[in-house]
């Protein structure tokens, strides 16, 4: 789920967003709600001081549209009375504030224990006293100042538009968010969290024939600072023979794809279209993301699960039964899925989850088998965990923690391959690059996919750049046709940087990792129409 | 207090924008109080209220603009803010597509404000969640709901004398019910302005009998079909329609509505000559502001008449350009439809598929508006003016223009997320696949 871009808070100085709060201040303001919550009657309480920076840049061609600079700034109050849950959040961050909230916290956990089944019950975590952790930037992107980050998106547009492009919008979000969790376990971790995405959209229009097509970036959002927006040859991966494509692992070359983005919008105007039928799929890491994203992060949630997204997100076809029979065949032997909250670069990395959980990785699928789901405190009794996987989140101090999606991500093949062999080993197929259309249903079964470039093979070589191109599968029937992949050094992550669940919807960023893997006879329609 | 009167929130405005020393400056107050509760396997899970108010201030040097924010209301903080405006201001790029602020504008009255909706507090929340529950547990269902409810304003003062206000209250209200076999489900979604329209005990009923009517469902060929959209599931398609209805997007080429040579397809028939649309914010039924976010007023507007386009909005910028009519998006719109209800509409066809709700719906091709999504908690099949039998549902890759030219009949229209649309009867509906998924 892709909502619309949200900002939070109020608009601030750039200046401003290089200011910290004081540990010790946060740590007298968190024992402030711990205390009132316990002498209120709670059994369990933790409290999120948040101070949540953005930082949007937006520009068309030769001008700059729109500099978003906001900070949202408050306090949540989480509670357990009576066996239930409460929640509070104020802006107010004083004492008498804080205790508020707490009071109201134990307040609504108190009413609404009297509709409670069966009281929470929460899987021990280890109380970690004072500690700290920080995404490992090279450079804060908030320091870099806002004109050298314009100049760097109107260089790029001016790039695209040198190669012919007839519009381009570009964009960089950057987000840094300052959190400090406390709870009764005993822990106060401060936590400095960074994340960074550079995005653009090339139109190439052929005014002759009214047709109009567009090429997105292949750039990915990242846990990373500004030296992610800086190109290193050494990591940059050559795509494959015939299309001048290249995939970027942790530095960005944007002024590069851009110009490439330029030639391949008008080269799709006058593209093959493809003839529908059955395909063996190559897909590029930068593709595959969306695809892991939908039809296995998702599925994999237990609280859809359980049922607690039925109204809005949905449930999900991966049931309990087919987890406990240990023999549910996900995808092919190949498949081996796992999710981290660990990963370097990751979107999801950070030292703690918002229950104070340390952050680990685990197997989701192992071999093909259905293995594990992704479980939070409240939850891991349920499939018999010990401590909670660590994927809890909330989007703001106001937002109520919940289980999110941890990164989730295809191991790559174990075999030296490139992608140039992964293709000659297909005599019928296509090559799909970036990310396109994306839709699934309320149980994550059907789906449908397109891509924003898309390559014909023939007898093991890209032989010219199609169409109208989606593929349409089932879950378990597309993971199973899975033949293997490329190896580590073809790895890379694609990431959603805003990802929605919940009521409200709550945004979440995840990273998903693969290198370029194969797909044999896959459903492709033709997507070409008249109006 | 979030929610100021016109007088209080025009006081509040002159006070702060007496501190301006721009060449323009323009404030704009806005407040929300609400709340929400959100229910799961017949408990609820959450629920929550929020309450704030901010004021946001854009300042002009020449073509220079500087925008800043602010939560308190003392006069430190007002000279403050705007004295911040002021300084991004002075440092900003000058902006290529510079029009000055709007003067005084005449706005028309809407009543878009209920009490009723209001005075919503815990209770009221907490009880309309157990009618649901409820109608569930009644029926041996299990319920996932979520009503969110909310009264807000928005005023707004500049320097060359325009000042707008308006208040407004809304609440939606959903409700999914799944059978505990796991082979039903049935949904149900109602938004007012007034919550005195809302039972969300009978509304409820709708989601709970298409839950026990939807067990067990049958599978059809994917193919082309009739199909009766009801309105949860057509108004995404037509948003997306309307969303997309931009004269600068059209004219640079970029739009469903280009055509050759930078041209566009205004004042062309388009679509099925019974399709009109227009919106209008003082409409009883989905009232909405008498101005747009820029300032201009929002009047009865009508885009799509007998088929034909009428209107493209656009920004002022692009209107000033292009010499063109300045017209600004509208809120809510509506279509025109016909007397039938959606039981006459099934009772008329003799071979066709009832779609409650259609479910992640994306774009596929711009150029000809094509989208993708599901069918999605209670699809079935009629036949002989009867609903004979659930089925199971489909994936659709559809264009709401081709739809909207395969119309065979309209039926009443009804609320739906702030527009009012009718069921829609349409001839060779694009079913690609199956899914699974209940």
């Amino acid at each position: 789920m892709l909502p619309s871009i949200p900002v939070f808070g109020d608009i601030i100085s750039p200046e401003r967003a290089l200011e910290q709060v004081d540990p010790a201040l946060k740590k007298r303001l968190a024992d402030v709600a711990l205390n009132t919550a316990k002498s209120n009657g709670a059994s369990y309480a933790d409290v999120r001081i948040g101070r949540y920076l953005q930082q949007y840049v937006f520009t068309r061609e030769k001008q700059v549209q729109n500099i978003v600079n906001a900070e949202s700034y408050g306090v949540g109050v989480r509670v357990l009375a009576n066996g239930t849950w409460g929640f509070s959040a104020t802006s107010d961050v004083s004492d008498k504030g804080i205790a508020k909230a707490a009071q109201e916290a134990v307040a609504i956990a108190k009413a609404n224990s009297k509709l409670q089944k069966e009281p929470v019950r929460l899987a021990p975590v280890k109380g970690y006293g004072e500690v700290s952790w920080k995404t490992p930037i090279e450079k804060n992107a908030f320091e870099v100042p806002i004109n050298e980050k314009a100049d760097l998106l109107l260089a790029a547009n001016a790039k695209a538009m040198e190669n012919g492009a007839s519009f381009v919008n570009s964009a960089l979000f950057q987000i840094n968010e300052q959190k400090y969790f406390a709870s009764t376990d005993g822990s106060y971790i401060d936590q400095d969290i960074h994340r960074i995405w550079p995005n653009f959209t090339v139109t190439a229009v052929d005014k002759a024939s009214g047709k109009f097509r567009t090429r997105e970036a292949l750039s990915a959002p990242m846990g990373m600072g500004w030296e992610y927006m800086v190109p290193k040859a050494g990591e940059k991966i050559k795509g494959p023979e015939g299309t001048g494509l290249m995939g970027y692992r942790y530095a960005y070359d944007m002024l590069e794809d851009a110009a490439l983005a330029a030639k391949q919008a008008k080269e799709k105007l006058t593209a093959k279209s493809v003839a529908a039928g059955k395909y063996d799929l190559i897909l590029d890491p930068n593709h595959l993301g969306l695809t892991i994203h939908e039809s296995v992060g998702h599925p994999l949630e237990l609280d859809r699960v359980l049922g607690y997204e039925a109204n809005y997100a949905g449930t999900s076809f991966a049931t309990l039964d087919k987890w406990k029979s240990k023999k549910f065949k996900y995808g092919s032997d190949k498949v081996h899925i796992f999710a981290d909250k660990t990963q370097k670069g990751s979107l999801g990395l950070v030292g703690w989850d918002d229950e104070g959980v340390k952050t680990k990785q685990w197997d989701l699928i192992k071999d093909g088998i259905l293995v594990n789901y992704q479980a939070i405190r409240d939850q891991a009794h349920i499939i018999g965990e010990k401590e909670s996987h660590g994927c809890c989140y909330a989007d703001n101090w106001s937002s109520v923690q919940f289980q999110r999606m941890p990164n989730v991500s295809l191991a790559p093949g174990k075999q030296k391959m490139n992608v140039d062999q992964l293709i000659s080993g297909v005599d019928k197929g296509i090559y799909i690059a970036g990310r396109g259309s994306y839709s699934i249903d309320q149980q994550r079964y059907n789906f449908q996919f397109g891509g924003t470039v898309f390559y014909e093979i023939s007898k093991g070589k890209i032989v010219g750049m199609l169409e109208d191109v989606a593929y349409q599968s089932n879950t378990q029937e597309f993971w199973n046709s899975c033949a293997g992949s490329c190896d580590e050094s073809d790895y890379r992550l694609f990431g959603s940087f805003f990802d929605g669940k919940g009521q409200p919807s709550q945004v979440s960023a995840v990273s998903h990792g693969s290198a370029h893997t194969r797909f044999n006879g896959v459903n492709v329609i033709n997507t070409a129409r008249k109006i | 207090m979030a929610i100021y009167t016109r007088e209080q929130a025009e006081a509040l405005l002159k006070k702060a924008l007496a501190y301006s020393k721009a060449d323009e400056c323009e404030v704009t107050l806005s407040g929300y109080n609400g709340g929400n509760i959100r229910y799961a396997r017949n408990e609820v899970s959450t629920s929550g209220a929020e309450e704030n108010v901010s004021m946001s201030v854009e300042s002009r040097f020449g073509k220079r603009s500087g925008v800043a924010t602010i939560n308190e209301f003392d006069d430190a903080s007002l000279e403050k803010v705007i004295r911040r405006a002021e300084e991004i201001a002075r440092i900003a790029p000058e902006s290529p597509e510079y029009v000055p602020m709007l003067g005084p504008q005449k706005y028309i009255t809407t009543k878009a404000h209920f009490d009723s909706t209001a005075k919503i507090d815990p209770a009221y929340r907490a009880e309309a969640a157990a009618k649901s529950i409820k109608a569930a547990a009644d029926k041996g269902l299990t319920a996932a709901g979520f009503l969110e409810h909310s009264t807000s304003f928005m005023s707004r003062l500049n320097s060359k004398g325009l000042f707008a206000y308006h208040p407004s209250t809304v609440v939606d209200f959903s409700v999914t019910m799944r059978t505990d076999d796991g082979t039903g489900s049935g949904y149900v979604t109602q938004d007012f302005s007034d919550v005195s329209k809302l039972d969300t005990g009978a509304a409820s009923q709708i989601a709970a009998s298409k839950a026990v009517n939807s067990r067990n469902a049958k599978a059809l060929e994917p193919g082309k079909y009739t199909v009766i959209l009801e309105p949860a599931a057509s108004i995404d398609l037509l948003r997306n329609m309307f969303n997309n209805m931009d004269q600068r997007n059209a004219e640079e080429g970029r739009s469903f509505l280009s055509k050759p040579g930078g041209k566009t397809k205004l004042g062309e028939k388009l679509v099925d000559e019974r399709i009109t649309v227009y919106s209008d914010p003082a409409h009883p039924e989905i009232p909405s502001a008498p101005f747009a976010g820029d300032g201009r007023p929002r009047e009865k507007t009508t885009w799509i008449e007998k088929g034909v386009i009428k209107n493209l909005y656009n920004s002022r910028f692009w209107a000033e350009k292009t010499g063109a009519k300045s017209v600004p998006n509208p809120g809510g719109v509506v279509m025109e439809g016909g007397n039938q209800t959606l039981e006459e509409m099934i009772k008329n066809t003799k071979r066709g598929i009832l779609v409650t709700r259609l479910w992640y719906i994306r774009s596929v091709d711009p150029q000809t508006l094509l989208y993708t999504g599901l069918t999605r908690d209670g699809t079935f099949y009629i036949e002989n003016g009867k609903i004979q039998y659930p089925v199971k549902n489909f994936r659709f890759n559809e264009s709401p223009i081709i739809m909207l030219n395969n119309l065979e009949a309209l039926g009443r229209p009804q609320r739906i997320n702030g527009n009012l649309v009718p069921p829609m009867k349409i001839r060779d509906f694009t079913f690609t696949s199956l899914s699974d998924a209940v």
